[in-house]
């Protein structure tokens, strides 16, 4: 379809600005001329013009509300609507973040009272609502790590991290200076107990761990982990993107976790709007508090205020606060649902996903066959031995039947990996429905290869060029 | 209530197949000691309604806020009713990151256009998809400096936003970099010599924003030759992005990235966040550019189709050699402005003069009040910063008229004493300003 700038017509306009009611000035009086620009080049077109265009875009465009999204790691669960109403009430979107905080009670109320909830959900001491996201929450995880170093004069120059893990540990930990070091997985999906012993010394500022793993897999040994990364002085961190699979089940910060960063817009189901915006609060044990990111909400008699006098503090990863919008919407999920709620989501999430683990176990290689948490991950090396047929395949394939893929080719230890993470939003009869295609396309792959490698068939565009696009970088348009 | 579909016949039959005698079964991995035994101390839940009600009071708890002065890097601009009508499509809000691009067409066409859009108002060759704030944005590009150049000294302007400056500073901290501060004429504008005496051929980025902190416009183009002789990369940032409507847009004064807030684009102030990164820069940075990229290609019938890429650059595939940890970005607050800049067009430069003629007014019409002096001579876009007689009187004093009143700058500087920074956008009426001045004078 064509680009908005292809609809373009000199002389359409989609708004008009009101006159002014004050003296209009000329502008290059006040403004030098060599500060000041011609034209800007953006397009025009009529209002109508403007929302058929998005339309289409947005019917080129797949979501969780036209369907099943079991894409593994990313917990692509319902987005209840309430929520998006109630973060829409003008009393929360029109508040400037510099309003005084008497202006201001009901979103300090709101955001002490879910770092309060979410310090119970996870076993922690203390939360920051303050970074953007879930790898925004692990550069500040590892910043305060860094600055507890600091403070004491240590010099520690590495971080563990599984060879399961999300690629954002290794990048966060890289961010702030720390070596990245490698920590295999043993035989059953964990953490490899002798390596781990090997490689944490003093020289180790911690592990990056993610429980449940990148496998769908709880780390059985956790409680060693844990006395050995504390036993050298260093940090067990919880990568906490898979925690939609025990809450009201068991606390990180019970298990031995001293810093857990959230990603508010998967487990608490803010939606995720194409990549973004999400909410990456960072929970910390007692003994990290004081290195939280500033300002920090405090309480007095009943009133919420802003305070920014913590000396050991690691400063600020963004302006103001963090993404409000996102936090109001967490917290409607989280009073919604209550504690029973809360244990029935995890508790839904795991059934569902050993549920389609069972049904596709004798259709994929499962390399990991043991009780998996809210996620499984199968692989598809059996297709590519027995008829040549990828996982990429599978996921194209798999959009003609009107699902979102699973994630592919993660995590990186198992080859052509197939990641389904089903949620607990879905009912059986879906999760029947998706099973049944994936069966029927490990079907085709033997008796009609061509219809898998050849998919998709129904989408708006057939596969595209990756190729291409990062060979001939084109990132805009050029008239 | 909650969300989950299952009946009990649902729940045990799915046991049954699964081979598990009870749910507690399928958390058998986790030890026994460490095994929640009781229910989280939280809240009972609530129904739809009840939340409804619960959230509506805590709303009302907030003040109606009938106008605000401040700007200090959220501003307070219109929205045309499109941008909300078109981010409630839940084919683009209930979607994740665009990986399976065939059927992500939508919003990978979105981006390319936002990124189009970008890049032609901060006349800059590339832009990304979005990073997660202005500020992180700009301490990004101090990262890539550092990281391309392999130098490890960052300047900054004293008179970038102080929030700003802070998170550049944290960023810097963690890689190890030395961050130096520049000082500010009595225009409001960097000191273009004190800039000299400490650039060098260690310097990897030179951050200045424009307008600053302070409102004021700085001439960019002035210091280009002497940040570049250095081999140093020039940053160039912005506060109010209705600004890049008249400004010389960075790229045009040599700039190699441009960063800033992008909030004013039809994203509301929702008390700081989310707003919208913006990152664009030259060519030559394109591989070292933070964050997601839409790109144009084929698919296999010849026919034009967006994908993600450059993907080599990012964690999944490079981790901890990748350009940024970011992952997440702001996806759906980059739609918001793509349909802002939609609907605004080339009508963006005519709301940016009446942003000029608002602020221009309200400042002479202070002025004209005792006590009220002007602090800096350079030139400004919407906001400025006055000398007044007790600021936070003023400001209590407006407070109880439902008003946000101005920034008290002397928190961060303190010779800025008995000042107050001070902003108009299109959506203050004359009579609403008239009124202000009502109020101030007593």
């Amino acid at each position: 379809m064509d680009l908005i700038f292809e609809k373009s017509r000199s002389g359409r306009r989609a708004s008009r600005i009101p006159e002014s009611d004050v003296p209009e000035i000329s502008v290059n009086t006040v403004i030098d001329n060599h500060l000041l620009r011609d034209s800007v080049d953006l397009p025009e077109v009529s209002e109508l013009d403007l929302i058929r265009h998005y339309t289409e875009l947005s019917r080129r465009n797949f979501g969780v509300d036209a369907g099943f999204y079991p894409l593994g790691s990313c917990t692509m669960k319902y987005n209840p609507k309430i929520n998006e109403d109630v973060a829409g009430l003008s009393g929360f979107t029109g508040l400037h973040p510099y309003a005084h905080a008497s202006m201001c009670q009901g979103n300090l109320c709101l955001m002490y009272e879910l770092q309060r909830m979410l310090s119970e959900i996870f076993g922690m001491a203390d939360f920051t609502l303050q970074p953007s996201a879930g790898a925004h929450g692990e550069l500040t995880g590892v910043m305060m790590m860094k600055k507890h170093f600091d403070t004491r004069g240590e010099q520690r120059t590495r971080i563990l991290i599984p060879d399961a893990a999300h690629g954002t540990n290794p990048a966060s930990g890289a961010l702030c200076g720390f070596q990245a070091v490698t920590v295999r997985s043993n035989e059953e999906g964990g953490v490899d107990i002798d390596h781990l012993n090997e490689l944490m010394t003093e020289e180790v500022a911690g592990l990056m761990l993610t429980n449940p793993n990148t496998l769908g897999l709880f780390e059985r040994n956790i409680e060693m982990v844990a006395r050995i990364v504390h036993a050298e002085g260093g940090f067990l961190y919880c990568d906490g993107a898979n925690a939609n699979a025990f809450m009201g089940r068991t606390r990180p910060g019970d298990l031995g976790f001293d810093i857990i960063q959230l990603n508010l817009h998967k487990t608490f189901s803010t939606p995720h709007g194409c990549g973004g915006p999400g909410s990456g609060p960072v929970g910390v044990a007692e003994h990290l508090v004081s290195y939280l990111p500033v300002p920090r909400i405090i309480e007095k008699n009943g009133s919420y205020e802003w305070d920014d006098d913590y000396p050991d503090s690691i400063g600020k990863v963004k302006a103001f606060y963090g993404n409000f919008n996102v936090m109001v919407k967490a917290y409607t999920y989280i009073r919604t649902l209550g504690p029973d709620g809360l244990r029935k989501t995890s508790d839904m999430a795991v059934l569902n996903a050993n549920y389609v683990k069972e049904k596709l176990k004798p259709y994929y290689d499962l390399p990991y066959d043991r009780p998996c948490m809210h996620e499984c991950v199968f692989s598809g090396r059996r297709q590519v031995r027995e008829s040549g047929i990828h996982t990429a395949d599978i996921a194209k394939r798999l959009l003609d039947y009107g699902f979102h893929p699973p994630t592919i080719y993660f995590p990186i230890i198992v080859p052509e990996a197939i990641m389904i993470e089903p949620n607990e939003t879905e009912s059986r009869e879906t999760l029947d429905s998706f099973c049944d295609a994936m069966i029927a396309i490990a079907r085709e792959a033997k008796e009609n290869p061509d219809s898998v490698t050849s998919a998709p068939h129904t989408t708006p565009v057939k596969r595209l060029d990756d190729v291409l696009a990062a060979r001939k970088p084109d990132v805009c348009w050029c008239s | 209530m909650d969300y989950t579909p299952h009946t009990s016949d649902d729940v045990r039959e799915m046991l049954q197949i699964i081979g598990a005698g009870s749910l507690d079964d399928l958390f058998s991995d986790i030890p026994e000691a460490f095994r929640l035994n009781r229910f989280l101390r939280l809240p009972a839940a609530l129904s739809e309604l009840e939340v409804s009600e619960m959230m509506r009071g805590k709303a009302g708890l907030n003040a109606v806020q009938s106008m605000t002065l401040t700007g200090a890097g959220a501003y307070h601009h219109y929205i045309p009713a499109v941008v909300g009508h078109v981010i409630s499509r839940s084919e683009f809000y209930t979607a994740y990151t665009p990986y399976q691009a065939e059927i992500s067409q939508g919003i990978l066409q979105a981006i390319y256009e936002y990124q189009t859009m970008i890049a032609r108002l901060t006349g800059m060759q590339v832009a990304n998809a979005s990073m997660y704030d202005g500020a992180s944005a700009m301490a990004e590009a101090a990262v890539l400096a550092g990281k391309t150049l392999k130098r490890d000294k960052i300047i900054l302007c004293r008179s970038i936003h102080p929030e700003y400056r802070e998170v550049v500073s944290t960023y810097c901290w963690a890689n190890g970099y030395d961050v130096v501060e520049i000082p500010y004429l009595d225009s409001g504008q960097l000191d273009a010599s004190a800039l000299a005496a400490v650039v060098d051929k260690k310097t990897a980025a030179v951050l200045v924003q424009s307008p600053n902190f302070f409102g004021v416009i700085e001439d960019i183009g002035a210091i280009e030759p002497m940040v570049h002789s250095c081999g140093a990369l020039l940053v160039a940032g912005f506060t109010d992005a209705t600004s890049l409507g008249i400004l010389k847009p960075a790229g045009e004064v040599g700039a190699d990235i441009a960063v800033g807030e992008g909030q004013s684009f039809g994203n509301p102030m929702n008390y700081g966040g989310p707003y919208l990164g913006i990152f664009a820069g030259t060519d030559k940075l394109l591989r070292k550019i933070p964050g997601r990229l839409s790109g144009a290609t084929i698919d296999q019938s010849g026919q034009r189709g967006f994908v993600l890429t450059l993907q080599a650059r990012e964690q999944h595939i490079r981790r901890e050699r990748a350009t940024s940890n970011i992952c997440t970005n702001e996806a759906l607050c980059a739609l918001a402005a793509a349909v802002y800049l939609t609907s605004l067009g080339k009508n963006l430069p005519d709301l940016a003069k009446l942003n000029v003629y608002k602020a221009h007014y309200l400042r002479k019409q202070l002025l004209s009040l005792d006590g009220w002096k002007p602090v800096f001579s350079g030139p400004v876009y919407n906001e400025f910063v006055l000398r007044c007689p007790d600021p936070s009187l003023i400001n209590r004093r407006l407070r109880e008229e439902g008003i946000v009143g101005g920034y008290e700058p002397a928190s961060d500087y303190p010779e800025l004493d008995n000042t107050l920074l001070l902003c108009a956008t299109e959506l203050l009426r004359k009579e609403d300003m008239d009124n202000v001045v009502s109020i101030v004078s007593g």
